[in-house]
């Protein structure tokens, strides 16, 4: 019944070239804008650590003074209580971090210095995110205990600095310290650079600083404080610094711990453990607030708004666009099937249910969904090319995967059938006596 | 023109009717809104900065310490005003659409009590204000000795100069010189108003804050030194910055210049509204799409009620109608139609104008988008139906007399 139901359609469709040709524009063209920002979307909000966000935590103290941090604690944590909450080792795995941009020369490389930003952090950070390794490996706890001089360079840095080669045992110089690589990270670009993501509900929804490139240089903490000492990057401060950079005893939040929780009676130790800090920390006089916050890695992104409004804004438009479109083909089918009134009465005259008739009807516009559906694929093709040459920080992941694209003709089928409901109901009311009489 | 008779066929058509109807109550409520964006996004494109952005350029180095900077300034300075063409070079913390350095959050009292938002201090050397070109209009400019040498991010205390946007929003409609302002112990007194001065970084900010300015006069020390503002002649200026940083790069060799942000105030500005310019490029597109489709739907309509109605089109011409009363009845018809859908549309514009403006931060969307948007709509049907239109106006009387 299909078989001949799709060869109806096909004749149908080619009797009317010209409103066909409409239709399926009309439906291509909403097809690929909304499925053009429904994969930035895809993209911007999706899981930047599959299989493993679930179990990552950001343990939040306050340390601030009374009335300072308004809304719960500040996003990031004091030099004091980041190292007590990590030293602890309360979690499975835990990682601090800190960011700056160091001074880069690499002796025997031809190059001016570069400033290349440079995150501190501890052995368990790379084993957490899973981050993966081209050469080498991470650095041990051993390592960082004993403050040695060693580093992990991205992908990125590498093909900079050496061409691509294994670098591993060369040495960097990192402003004025020699430091040994012990590991290049393979390419690793985690949508949005999630342990970096903070201060996103005051950004107004500016948000896509948050999808930039992973750090260029990884050092061991502690070591790394000490090698570029004085650069250090505050979220802020209450009070005055002595020395900007150097933010060890200075009154400002700048460190960020992240957990890892393998259950949730894990989860619910750590949130009494750091609950418990706040109190002992209050009762020692250091802590104004007994404030704490622990979310989720997902939590976390949704605390701070990662997507950004512009895209949120794109995709409302393109949705309204492809409403737009979907009107203009219900019309179009309308036209179309009722045109064809006195065949479907010959038809129901010969003995065709109202059911024959409405089933044929869908099968067109699913027809021109599927045909439609291709003219959306290659639009939105188009539309992710136009992305990528779009001056933002995602524009290098705007691609089209396997998903999105299955979605691409799900979305089209569905959409003209929807279109189609109204149409084939209308045709399939057509009465057989009153068509065959005006014959 | 009778009406009557139009509206009557309309009601045997009622769903399609209803159909094209909202299409464009739907495109005419996108419409309104989406040019609104556009227009915002233009107006924040084209703030007032206050400086002579096509005369200066921004010169920024990093890469050494802080003990190190006194020396690395000397030179740097020295290298860079041997240059020919170069007017003057300052050293100033912040950049107009460029490096920010001074953003702190001020209160009006001792105690930092009365918090009052968070502004930007260009912390600037001796000269930098004129190199600016900002204008003063009220109080005075730095005279030589509020210049006060200082460690950390910025000096305690000072005589300044703020904004008139700032001035108007700390203390509305009073004289703001000799007033005083604090953050955390700091203390600044203000001395004089500058017209306008913007902040680095405009676009994270609601049209009101992006002016709050201030600017501290400061003596170079070694937290105020890598940044440069430059000047040179408008024509000359790209000339003059790429001999300056050529220069800079062999006077200190060992210092990184960040090249990024070494550039024109005119390329730095460029650059940071490239999302606004975007946006408001992606919108258009739509916009040209949308008005496209509806369009074409039209087309496709009339088109298919053209070739119902050949036969009665065919009656009425025999029976006297005239090629002009039958075209002007399907022009009758679109005009209705799409009169429908505009006020419908009016009303959608509105409600979705108060969605945006809930989640968006977006103003009201002015009354005069309103008709503008219905004169295109109403243009575009017009054309639209123009050519089916036309068609049925040829259908010959004769028509009538043949059977389907």
């Amino acid at each position: 019944m299909f078989g001949y139901y799709f060869d109806l359609a096909l004749r149908s469709l080619k009797r009317n070239r010209m409103l066909t040709a409409l239709m399926v524009l009309a439906i291509a063209v909403g097809i690929g804008a909304s499925m053009t920002t429904l994969t930035v979307m895809h993209l911007l909000s999706g899981d930047p650590l599959p299989g493993r966000s679930g179990d990552i935590y950001y343990p939040q103290v306050d340390a601030s003074p009374a009335g300072y941090a308004k809304g719960g604690p500040l996003d990031m944590l004091d030099y004091r209580s980041a190292v007590d909450l990590w030293s602890a080792h309360r979690a499975d795995r835990q990682a601090l971090i800190a960011g700056s941009d160091v001074k880069v020369r690499a002796p025997g490389v031809k190059l001016p210095p570069l400033m290349v930003p440079m995150l501190a952090t501890t052995s368990d950070f790379f084993a957490m995110f899973k981050v993966p390794f081209q050469y080498g490996s991470a650095w041990t706890a051993a390592d960082s205990a004993n403050r040695a001089r060693v580093a992990v360079i991205s992908s990125d840095l590498n093909d900079r600095l050496f061409g691509g080669a294994n670098s591993v045992g060369k040495t960097l110089r990192l402003k004025d310290s020699d430091v040994r690589i012990v590991g290049v990270m393979n390419t690793w670009r985690p949508s949005p650079l999630f342990y970096d993501v903070r201060g996103g509900r005051f950004a107004d929804g500016q948000t896509s600083s948050f999808y930039g490139k992973p750090e260029g240089v990884y050092m061991p903490f502690f070591s790394g404080l000490e090698v570029n000492e004085g650069n250090f990057w505050q979220f802020t401060c209450w009070g005055k610094v002595a020395t900007p950079g150097h933010l060890q005893d200075a009154p400002c939040v700048w460190v960020g711990l992240w957990v890892q929780l393998d259950n949730t009676t894990k989860v619910a130790d750590y949130r009494a453990f750091i609950a418990h800090y706040a109190q002992q920390q209050k009762v020692l006089g250091r802590f104004a607030n007994t404030d704490t916050r622990m979310l989720s890695l997902m939590q976390w992104l949704v605390f701070n708004h990662v997507v950004p409004s512009d895209v949120k804004l794109q995709t409302w438009l393109a949705f309204a666009f492809l409403a737009i479109c979907l009107f203009n083909m219900i019309g179009l089918l309308l036209a179309k099937f009722l045109r064809r009134s006195n065949e479907i009465g010959v038809r129901r005259a010969l003995g065709a249910s109202r059911g024959a008739v409405f089933a044929q009807c869908l099968v067109e516009a699913g027809v021109v969904g599927v045909v439609g559906g291709i003219g959306g694929w290659l639009l939105t093709l188009l539309g992710l090319w136009l992305v990528r040459r779009q001056p933002v920080e995602y524009a290098d992941l705007a691609h089209l995967d396997i998903s999105m694209f299955g979605l691409t003709f799900v979305l089209a089928v569905a959409a003209s059938l929807l279109a189609g409901l109204l149409p084939a109901l209308q045709a399939s009311r057509v009465a057989p006596a009153l068509q065959l009489k005006t014959l | 023109m009778q009406i009557k008779p139009i509206l009557s066929a309309l009601r045997k058509h009622r769903l399609s009717t209803v159909l094209i109807a909202l299409e464009i109550a739907l495109a005419c409520a996108v419409l309104c809104n989406a040019c609104f964006i556009i227009s915002q996004r233009i107006v924040a494109m084209h703030i007032v900065s206050g400086v002579d952005e096509a005369a200066l350029a921004s010169v920024q180095l990093t890469g050494y310490d802080s003990v190190q900077a006194a020396d690395v300034d000397a030179r740097a300075l020295a290298a860079m005003r041997a240059v020919a063409g170069v007017q003057s070079v300052s050293p100033i913390n912040s950049i107009p659409f460029g490096s920010r350095r001074g953003t702190a959050g001020i209160s009006t009292d001792a105690a930092g009590e009365h918090f009052r938002g968070v502004v930007e201090f260009y912390v600037g050397g001796p000269g930098s204000l004129q190199t600016l070109g900002v204008k003063v209009i009220a109080g005075r400019a730095p005279q030589p000795d509020d210049f006060h040498a200082f460690t950390g991010f910025m000096p305690d205390e000072g005589s300044v100069q703020i904004t008139q946007s700032l001035a108007n929003h700390l203390w509305p409609g009073a004289n703001p010189l000799g007033r005083e302002f604090w953050v955390l112990k700091s203390h600044y007194r203000v001395v004089g108003v500058l017209k306008h001065l913007v902040r680095p970084d405009p676009t994270g900010w609601t049209p009101e804050q992006r002016q709050w300015s201030v600017f501290l006069p400061a003596q170079p020390g070694p937290y105020l030194t890598g940044s440069y503002l430059l000047r040179a002649r408008p024509g000359d200026l790209p000339r003059v910055l790429r001999d300056a940083l050529a220069a800079v790069a062999k006077a200190v060799p060992e210092v990184v210049i960040d090249r990024e942000n070494s550039r024109t105030l005119t390329d730095l500005r460029h650059d940071i509204f490239k999302n606004d310019r975007a946006m408001a490029g992606m919108l258009a597109g739509v916009i040209a799409a949308l008005l496209l489709v509806t369009a074409l739907g039209i087309v496709g309509l009339a088109s298919f009620w053209v070739a119902q109605r050949r036969r009665q089109i065919g009656i009425r011409r025999a029976l006297g109608a005239t090629r002009s009363d039958i075209l002007r009845y399907f022009q009758t018809e679109n005009f209705l139609i799409v009169t429908f859908g505009i006020a419908l549309g009016m009303l959608l514009a509105f409600a979705i104008n108060l969605l945006l403006m809930k989640h968006y931060e977006l103003p009201r969307l002015p009354l005069y988008y309103l008709p503008i948007s219905a004169l295109v709509l109403w243009a575009l049907g017009q054309l639209a139906v123009l050519g089916p239109a036309l068609r049925a106006a040829a259908v010959p009387p004769v028509v009538a007399t043949r059977s389907v």
